[in-house]
């Protein structure tokens, strides 16, 4: 028997998990996610990556992005050396895909922020 | 000059919600903001985990932020950016606030309403008093945040982290993901600051070990931290002496607790509540000075943004209504919210005006020590509001409770009690 901490929501329930007669048997999710959570840990963990890619542009030198999906854990660090040879020099906006399907995973690199900071100062009198 | 309704300090999560709903309820609002940019402490948090109970989604910080600046654009709320606001007094229209910005130099505005949402501050490396002297490489885990994530630089190759906040777990993760060493996490305390999920997903998938009732006893380094001397602590949190190590390393990064910023609030001499360091607040937190509301992380220090916006929320909408109603000046009868302090770190809100007409109560609290199956009750005179079992109460997790008070009028007090 393993226990774990989901991680799915910040209710952060404490799980047990425990494979009896080829059938996992998950205790204590206060949820239906926290059970797959729990299988998928003991089975092939997965995690979602969130990190920064470099720009050109001086103002915003680097840009916040993430996976658009969950990635084996076991490949984060090789993620990371992808995301790390990315220099972006066209404005891009939240959601738009900086590297499709990267480590054959399925899962795309997608900008989480706009790199244009479309909201220039007004002033209101 | 015509003054606004509403004026809001700060364009973090809880002023960008306390100024869209402010606005969007037909008041007459300013958003002021001392960044060029707007979200707060969101741009940096690139990570995900925001905005499950408001949008239902998880999203990292500058998404969340985006969602309500998209719609702080749509609805044209007003905003300065790259202004401060140098002094705030009471005039006869309310408020009188002095600012200034590169445009326009120094000018005044009067506000009827004031919201304070400037946030909260990191405790910082000379409020814990370590030993040693004063090298480069001691990084507040926001500091270290901002390095890495806004401007693209390492601030350390191998490092030990004291304190195991949120932010701190946080960056333990991130340096790792961006080819520092965290060496350990030392935490004073006999259990860990942050969410249990974070202690999972950033230390325990990396390796990094906590080191529970351990602190850092002497900072060794003349220009750099060189390293660090470690101590064990007694259950008072004082070092034990003899269980002194060294540790090798660049730096040292500091996640030992936020503190909400109130300077404006003490400078309108507001009184702040010793337990949360943020302002005494009624139902519609509204602040004991007439007029001023106070919200997010500057009215107490939360640990989900959803409840942030929230109470911007709130002190947008309760603002407005204080507006309408400063004609027919309906006195505030206020009664006290009782707790245990040897139970609960604290209860937002503090007081209860009994005269408004703000029935819903929302009520945020903390206990002081981690507690499996206990109840809260919220009772007047021995009649019970409120009762609930909780199968476990964490510091570091807040509870939020919801309840109708209508019929309360004839109370003196509130009281909060756990068993």
């Amino acid at each position: 028997m393993k226990e774990l901490t989901c991680i799915v929501c910040p209710t952060g329930c404490l799980l047990k998990v425990e494979k009896i007669s080829d059938e996992w048997i998950v205790e204590g999710a206060l949820c239906p996610k926290g059970k797959e959570f729990a299988i998928n840990e003991m089975t092939s963990a997965k995690r979602s990556v969130s990190s920064t890619v470099k720009t050109t542009f001086k103002n915003t030198p680097r840009l916040p992005v993430k996976t658009d999906r969950e990635i084996p854990r076991k490949l984060i660090f090789s993620l990371m050396e992808k995301i790390n040879e990315v220099v972006l020099d066209y404005p891009v906006s939240t959601g738009e895909v900086i590297l499709e399907n990267v480590l054959d995973t399925g899962a795309n690199i997608i900008a989480t922020a706009d790199l244009k900071n479309k909201l220039q100062e007004k002033t209101y009198e | 000059m015509n003054p606004y309704d509403v004026v809001i300090l700060g364009a973090g999560p809880a002023g960008l919600a306390a100024g869209l709903q402010a606005h969007k309820s037909g008041a007459k609002t300013l958003i002021i903001e001392r960044e060029d940019k707007l979200g707060g402490i969101l741009k940096q948090c690139i990570h995900d985990g925001f905005g499950l109970k408001k949008f239902n989604e998880k999203l990292t910080g500058p998404e969340y932020a985006g969602r309500y600046i998209k719609m702080i654009e749509d609805e044209n709320v007003p905003i300065i950016t790259s202004t401060f606001v140098t002094d705030v007094s009471k005039d006869q229209d309310g408020f009188k606030l002095s600012l200034v910005n590169s445009k326009k130099g120094v000018y005044e505005i009067h506000a009827k309403s004031l919201i304070l949402a400037n946030g909260c501050r990191e405790r910082t490396p000379k409020q814990i008093f370590i030993h040693g002297s004063r090298p480069a490489g001691v990084y507040t885990a926001g500091t270290a945040q901002y390095f890495v994530n806004i401007l693209g630089y390492l601030p350390c190759k191998k490092c030990v982290i004291l304190g195991s906040g949120d932010i701190g777990l946080i960056m333990a993760r991130r340096l790792t993901l961006e080819g520092a060493e965290i060496e350990g996490v030392y935490e004073a305390k006999a259990t860990p600051s942050g969410l249990s999920r974070n202690i999972s997903q950033c230390l325990e998938d990396y390796d990094i070990p906590i080191h529970l009732s351990h602190t850092i006893t002497k900072i060794i380094g003349a220009d750099r931290v060189e390293a660090v001397e470690i101590s064990k602590v007694d259950d008072r949190m004082i070092p034990i002496i003899g269980t002194e190590t060294i540790v090798e390393c660049d730096g040292v990064i500091l996640s030992v607790g936020l503190i909400p910023e109130n300077e404006i609030a003490e400078s309108l001499d507001i009184k702040l509540d010793m337990a949360t360091k943020g302002p005494f607040v009624d139902q519609n937190l509204m602040t004991l000075e007439d007029g001023v509301f106070s919200c997010g992380n500057a009215l107490h220090v939360n640990d989900l943004v959803d409840y942030v916006s929230e109470s911007g929320e709130y002190a947008g909408e309760n603002a407005l209504n204080y507006v309408k109603n400063i004609e027919s000046k309906k006195e505030r009868k206020l009664i006290p919210i009782n707790y245990e302090k040897e139970k609960f770190l604290y209860v937002v809100p503090q007081f209860i005006d009994i005269n408004s007409d703000n029935k819903r109560i929302t009520f945020y609290l903390r206990s002081r020590e981690v507690r499996n199956n206990v109840r809260i009750q919220i009772m007047g005179n021995s009649e019970i509001f409120f009762d609930k079992k909780y199968r476990f109460l964490k510091p570091p997790e807040m509870e939020r409770i919801e309840i109708d008070l209508t019929d309360i009028n004839h109370l003196d007090a509130i009281e909060v009690i756990m068993k």
